[in-house]
């Protein structure tokens, strides 16, 4: 009886002590890649690095500064487009339910989710940069803001549900109108958290490659025009890190690092902001 | 009699297939406190938000009939335009939670995007504060946000805000179901200082409250209207024997 | 006093608001509206565009073992079967390790600072961006798999479909980890409580309560990631060896449906090749749609209860 009561102890512990050395297993490579990428782009990153552009193979030195300038213009692009869209679509989803297009728009949302980002990018080919002649920063931008738009939809749409309806009965008892109500009472008290995944939505995007390939398609050269290719810096990584040139792969790794933090970056603001911004009710 | 402030013709109202208020007919005249009674799901609080044109805004819920206010239908109003002429009080304190005190106060101003100048604001904010007996124990800290006050502190921050608006109707929900005795008594005493200006209709499931405050009573039992008459006749002599029935405890 | 602030209500209220809330309730409709067009208009969009090859070539697209564009050869077997043993196999490896998370978010230590610590990992591992996987994989991980090869007398390519499982594997463990940890909170305390008081120890607890309540949840989970690892282009693309050959077996290179989209669409220089790969998106949008729905339908169910 008593052996038999230890033998189930000392299983329950064993358990416990494989679950937690499986758990922890995931923190390895991520402290891999991490640090991995840092020694290496470390050594890059210098001023010419951040204001150049890239060199011809062969010669020394470069930057990734048309790289920086891509991702920054294709990205604020995408949130222009995206942000006033899924906000709007969130808070239409949370105020109708059970209707029609809700019902509908749902399922839609759970399909964009998963859809491969690489299937965005083959059917903004053809709906932009077939119709426009070629291959531009804008068309990259469309893919991203699709991307982006159900992140930013769930995250708005949680949120606001979250929002006792007293207060929108509050702001109505006063004779607001819907928009105002909507705009001026719901959504700053649900500020936190739809800011949150809007900082989610860019953290996302800002290191999609697979929609720009047959979109943005990438510039060796500066390029402000959004009508024109663009690099930006995941293309930069993918380009470079697959040729065959050290000099490249070096110039990959800066690349890398400053891709790597900036998204890391933004995760942490995202956390940030939810715990600063919290109203309570 | 004056003619009434308020009427209601032939009202009826729904949740689906629920018939929740039947054909009520009342008409209520100024700077009176009515006070309806009833049993939890009598209907009560869904006449109530009829009033205020909320009812509508509950998914699957719709209502016929006419509320006049003297004699223009709200319903033939733009809701807005009835809500800011009805003011309304609810049974939990709702402040908002992202504005100050003072903002709290001119909130129906401030986000219908009318706008005040400062001296202007500041005489609202004072005067509905003063009348909402809040303004003593608030006029130290008005850019706190409203939701530091205590309950009963929030409940008369929410009346200021309705009064703020000079509405000619004010509607509460059970406005001190949720709050403590104290509170209690500081709220019904504020009510008959507002009926001065006002005319009040309260929602409670509290006998002893609508026999205190009222000046007239309507004892609603199953969505329909069984008797409205004087407070006083009323609780003495009720002609119905349901309302008998319920202000003797036979039910509740 | 009293009239100069009720003329104010009366003047500027009315109409322009009341327009402006007609507007806005109609621009919250096209939002609404914007999402189901976009959906349907992928895939109207992918249908149309993988016509001209559903004509030429039938159901010989799928099970045909030859892609050969100079040929005008187009069988995407190899990329079909490439693209299940790489994502099965990221499932294989990433499952012990996210459910091992989820149980221990889920029921051991929910809050602690390690617990913390494991829940950040985990977000981070999702948000490192997979072009960075996959140039990581590409450096570090396939001379380490060419020297494992070398050891045990396989072909030493280094990169191949088990290169690229192990990224995915580590891609996609975050998905069913913290849906997992969802899943196993939602199981009432009262249920955890009665087997404890019947003297059973924590493994027992999770094996016979919270393992049977928290398991189509856990499956949930694993299914959403699973359409992951499906549509991952840019890290498999990398590590993956890009041929076009049947693939022999789990060490040999191949080629996954999205990353021969991502290698070939801008070279496809003939409507069937386009079209052939636009057929293959098509593939891919519609597994990915129905195990991400089924993933979807499970949870709500599950949360339901």
């Amino acid at each position: 009886m008593d052996v038999r009561l230890k033998y189930r102890v000392v299983k329950s512990k064993l358990v416990q002590v494989l679950i937690i050395m499986l758990a922890f297993t995931i923190t390895l490579p991520l402290l891999l890649i991490i640090i991995y990428i840092f020694k290496e782009g470390i050594t890059e990153i210098n001023w010419a690095f951040l204001t150049q552009i890239p060199k011809p193979v062969g010669e020394a030195g470069g930057g990734i500064a048309n790289a920086l300038a891509g991702s920054l213009i294709i990205v604020f692009t995408a949130s222009v487009i995206s942000v006033p869209i899924g906000i709007m679509g969130g808070i239409y989803f949370s105020e109708n339910k059970n209707c029609w297009l809700s019902n509908w728009g749902q399922i839609s949302v759970d399909v964009l989710q998963g859809v491969p980002s690489i299937v965005v990018g083959i059917v903004i080919y053809f709906w932009i940069v077939k119709p426009l002649g070629g291959f531009s920063a804008f068309s990259g931008s469309i893919a991203l803001a699709i991307m982006m738009l159900p992140i930013i939809i769930r995250s708005t749409e949680e949120t606001l549900k979250l929002i006792p309806s007293s207060l929108k009965e509050a702001g109505f008892a006063l004779g607001i109108p819907y928009h105002r109500v909507i705009l001026k009472i719901i959504l700053p008290c649900g500020l936190s958290g739809i800011l949150s995944g809007v900082l989610l939505s860019i953290a996302r995007i800002a290191g999609e490659t697979a929609p720009l390939l047959f979109t943005a398609f990438g510039n060796p050269y500066f390029s402000t025009d959004i009508s024109k290719p663009m690099q930006s810096l995941p293309l930069l990584v993918f380009n470079y890190a697959t040729s065959p040139y050290e000099d490249w792969h070096k110039l990959a790794w800066g690349a890398a690092l400053i891709l790597l933090f900036t998204v890391l970056l933004l995760n942490i603001i995202t956390k940030l902001t939810t715990k600063k911004w919290n109203v309570q009710f | 009699m004056e003619r009434p402030v308020l009427t209601s013709k032939k009202l009826n109202a729904y949740f689906g297939s629920v018939h929740a208020v039947k054909n009520v007919n009342i008409e209520i005249s100024a700077n009176n406190i009515l006070a309806i009674m009833g049993p939890s799901g009598c209907g009560k609080t869904t006449f109530l938000r009829c009033i205020n044109r909320l009812h509508e805004l509950t998914p699957g819920a719709t209502s016929n009939g006419k509320i006049l206010l003297h004699d223009k239908n709200i319903y033939d109003m733009h809701p807005v335009f009835a809500r800011l002429k009805i003011g309304m009080v609810f049974q939990r304190p709702n402040p908002f939670p992202n504005l100050n005190i003072f903002d709290n106060v001119i909130a129906g101003y401030k986000l219908n995007g009318l706008k005040l100048n400062k001296v202007n604001k500041e005489r609202i904010v004072e005067d509905s504060l003063t009348k909402a007996a809040l303004w003593k124990e608030v006029k130290d800290s008005l850019h706190k946000k409203g939701t530091f006050l205590s309950g009963g502190q929030q409940q008369r921050l929410c009346i200021a805000r309705a009064i703020a608006m000079e509405p000619e109707v004010l509607l509460l929900d059970e406005p001190t179901s949720a709050l403590d005795p104290v509170s209690t008594a500081s709220i019904e005493e504020l009510l008959h200082e507002l009926k001065k200006n006002l005319t009040i209709i309260v929602v409670t499931h509290n006998m002893q409250q609508a026999a205190r405050i009222s000046d007239r009573t309507a004892f609603f039992y199953m969505g329909a209207l069984i008797e409205y008459d004087n407070t006083k006749n009323i609780f003495t002599s009720p002609k119905d024997t349901r309302t008998q029935n319920y202000i003797t405890g036979r039910f509740s | 006093m009293e009239t100069g602030v009720k003329k104010i209500k009366k003047a500027k209220l009315p109409n322009r608001q009341i327009r402006m809330e007609v507007v806005f309730r109609h621009s919250l409709i096209s939002a609404g509206l914007v999402v189901v067009i976009l959906v349907l208009g992928i895939m109207l969009s992918l249908i149309w565009y993988s016509i001209p090859s559903m004509k030429a070539l039938g159901f010989t697209f799928i099970w045909g073992k030859t892609w050969d564009p100079v040929r005008d050869i187009y069988g995407a077997y190899p990329f079909l079967l490439g693209t299940l043993l790489t994502s099965f196999l990221a499932l294989l490896i990433s499952i012990p390790f996210s459910f091992a998370i989820a149980f221990y978010l889920g029921e051991y230590k929910p809050r602690s600072w390690l617990s913390g610590f494991l829940k950040n990992t985990v977000e981070l591992i999702a948000a490192v961006p997979s072009v960075i996987y996959g140039f990581w994989g590409l450096i570090v991980l396939v001379p380490i798999v060419q020297k494992i090869e070398m050891k045990t007398g396989i072909l030493p390519y280094g990169t191949g479909i088990f290169t690229a499982s192990l990224i995915l594997a580590i891609m996609i463990i975050p998905f069913a980890a913290s849906l997992g940890k969802e899943m196993i909170r939602l199981v009432p305390a009262s249920l955890k409580e009665g087997a404890y008081s019947l003297g059973a120890t924590r493994y027992e607890v999770i094996l016979n309560v919270i393992w049977p309540y928290s398991k189509p949840g856990l499956f949930a989970g694993v299914l959403l990631s699973l359409g992951r690892a499906l549509g991952e282009t840019m890290a498999v693309t990398m590590v993956i060896g890009n041929t076009s050959m049947v693939p022999k077996n789990i060490f040999s290179p191949g080629n996954t449906m999205a990353s021969v989209i991502a290698n070939e669409f801008t070279e496809a220089d003939h409507t069937l090749y386009l079209s052939a790969l636009i057929e293959l998106g098509l593939v891919l949008f519609l597994v990915t749609i129905v195990i991400n729905l089924a993933g979807k339908r499970i949870i709500k169910r599950f949360t339901n209860i």
